[in-house]
């Protein structure tokens, strides 16, 4: 959880989002913003999600639990890879959980719709991935904690063969390991 | 598995042997069609083309059924490719008088004339003593009443096919000037499942479709299969340690491995011409270029460094340059270099975007994926001049070539369902047909002729 990498990984940001990032990239992780309002996310991280079955502490499931619905994963515009401000939000509720399980391991896995080409695709799935990772890190998030993945079209989550579909698959989903 | 080397080597040799049975004697075959006749690819009619059931001297059994039903097996196999190849109208063997023994050598020309045929194929298949089969076949022209060229091959019972795809071939070549392409193979992804959790196999068959064997057994995703020059072994993408890379499969040991030992994902494999070479392409901190490596392993060779996506990529013929995608002009559009990286230069600059570069193994064209409102496969000139669509569906891609460049597969995803099937269309783009596959397939990758 240290800040040393931050200019750099800011750098290798894309241009639109580099001043956000470097602003960003100096607040202190207790400043980041709480899970939007309108998400069944339990922000409070403690597992008090009164199912009968007790959640884990740091497990992938406390990660979603906490995060909200939704809140794992960013999504990107046609054959784009950058993170948007609202892509920034969801990823800073994400590093916040990060920062209370610092022994935790996390996948970044990257996709793309079936609109593309498949090598293209496996390409767009992991320069996603590292966009993400790369704006986790921003954030203070150690980059040895995160491993990226590209699935390119592989793995759809919207079944459809139409623009709200390929909206969902187009997307960069934080999967926690351990 | 040591057999199967063995086996095709021996074949090979066989399959030089011309008959010297006395049934189909060994004379220099009259020319008198010739070769030049048809060298441009715009044909302007199709060539009719009678194909009686193959005959036998007498019905022998063998391993893969009696010598009459393989004679019939036999002409069935070559209608088919000829039909394929977009360029004959194959008439039979259903439907055609089954011809006698002695009918194969001494055409009916009248008949046939009668029959509106312009050319004939005949021929038989022999039980020899030693449990081979002789299978020989002669192509005449009709109106002439002559014979045009005739080949035989000795095989084993179960390489039967073999014979009538080298058969085809003769007669494909004779007829129309251009290189053989029938005998040679296909390695592709076998998919089935759901749209949602798609299992995908690696697999190999015929170019038809025929002798279908699945490799890997679909517990983790495999795909971008491509045979090796010489057949021995496959590249491909697997999953199977969580990660995209890149293997080096040994059909007669079973074993891979990795081509190159690197952290980063790989992807898009392809030979070199010579398969001395791997080209593939590989992810560093989400920035993918295209680089090479012995197929021997070392060193891999960076070739391109623009800070898009650069991957893909396909030898020319020469092994000299080397065309491949990039995204670095803020599309996917093709692009041509020499093998050692130097000399990058954009040639595609239609409408839309370009994909999936393949070089013909004639060297006179690249076939490409074309992302505009659909995706089609098409053909430009390795300039980028002169392109022509040749697929008009919702989503074709990934065209590679048969073995003489001019005839492509592709796979066709169906909308919503994603279903993959794996077609072939020839250069007039007028002939398209959906390859026979146990279950969907997607990613064919085409091999050279074999010997």
């Amino acid at each position: 959880m240290t800040f040393s990498n931050n200019k750099i990984k800011a750098a290798v940001l894309l241009l639109a989002s580099t001043a956000l990032v470097t602003a960003c990239g100096k607040k202190e992780i207790d400043d980041l913003p709480p899970v939007a309002d309108g998400t069944q996310g339990d922000g409070n991280n403690n597992g008090n999600n009164n199912g009968a079955n007790a959640v884990q502490p740091g497990s992938q499931q406390d990660f979603v639990n906490s995060v909200g619905i939704g809140r794992d994963r960013v999504f990107f515009d046609t054959d784009r890879y950058n993170i948007d401000a609202q892509d920034q939000v969801t990823l800073q509720t994400q590093a916040q959980w990060l920062a209370r399980y610092p022994n935790v391991q996390a996948t970044i896995e990257g996709h793309a719709d079936e609109r593309g080409t498949r090598d293209y695709n496996l390409a767009l799935g992991e320069r996603r991935a590292n966009a993400a990772k790369n704006y986790l890190v921003s954030l203070g998030i150690g980059s040895g904690r995160i491993r990226t993945v590209s699935y390119g079209k592989e793995r759809p989550s919207a079944l459809g063969s139409n623009e709200q579909s390929w909206a969902q698959n187009r997307r960069a989903v934080t999967v926690i390991v351990n | 598995m040591k057999q199967i080397a063995s086996r095709i080597t021996a074949i090979c040799a066989a399959c030089l042997v011309l008959l010297l049975s006395p049934a189909i004697a060994q004379d220099t075959p009259q020319d008198d069609d010739d070769v030049d006749e048809v060298v441009t690819f715009q044909v302007d009619r199709l060539r009719r083309v009678a194909i009686p059931e193959f005959a036998t001297p007498s019905s022998v059994n063998t391993p893969a059924g009696n010598t009459a039903s393989l004679g019939a097996q036999i002409a069935r196999v070559i209608a088919n490719d000829l039909s394929g190849s977009g360029l004959f109208t194959p008439v039979g063997p259903s439907g055609v008088r089954k011809i006698g023994y002695a009918e194969v050598r001494a055409p009916q020309f009248g008949y046939w004339r009668g029959r509106n045929a312009e050319q004939l194929i005949s021929g038989a298949v022999q039980a020899r003593s030693d449990g081979n089969l002789i299978i020989g076949c002669y192509l005449y022209n009709v109106n002439a009443g002559s014979e045009v060229t005739r080949s035989g091959f000795v095989v084993s019972p179960r390489e039967w096919r073999r014979a009538a795809h080298k058969c085809a071939d003769s007669i494909y070549s004779k007829l129309t000037g251009e290189a053989p392409f029938f005998d040679s193979r296909i390695a592709y992804i076998a998919e089935t499942g759901p749209k949602g959790a798609r299992v995908k196999r690696l697999a190999i068959m015929d170019s038809d479709g025929a002798n279908h064997r699945f490799i890997t057994n679909g517990q983790t995703t495999a795909l971008t299969p491509r045979f090796s020059p010489n057949y021995k072994s496959i590249l491909y993408l697997s999953y199977r340690d969580g990660n995209p890379r890149i293997y080096v499969y040994d059909i007669e040991s079973k074993r891979q491995r990795l081509i190159t030992q690197s952290r980063n994902p790989t992807f898009a494999p392809r030979w070199s011409p010579d398969g001395q070479t791997i080209l593939y392409s590989m992810a560093v901190g989400g920035n993918t270029d295209v680089y090479k490596i012995s197929a021997r392993g070392g060193k891999s060779v960076r070739l391109t460094d623009a800070p898009g996506i650069d991957v893909g990529g396909s030898f020319s013929p020469d092994g000299r340059r080397i065309v491949f995608e990039s995204d670095r002009s803020g599309s996917q559009q093709v692009y041509v270099m020499n093998s050692d990286g130097s000399g990058e230069r954009r040639i595609s600059f239609g409408g839309g975007r370009y994909a999936t570069p393949a070089w013909s193994p004639r060297g006179d064209l690249i076939a490409f994926t074309r992302i505009g409102g659909g995706f089609r496969v098409g053909v430009m000139r390795t300039d980028g001049s002169g392109v022509r669509l040749l697929t008009n569906s919702w989503q074709d891609e990934a065209p590679t070539w048969a073995p003489n460049g001019r005839v492509i597969q592709f796979f066709r995803t169906q909308k919503n369902s994603g279903k993959t099937s794996i077609w072939q269309v020839d250069l007039t783009g007028r002939s398209e047909r959906k390859l026979p596959t146990p279950v969907s397939g997607s990613d064919p990758a085409w091999g050279p002729v074999r010997p």
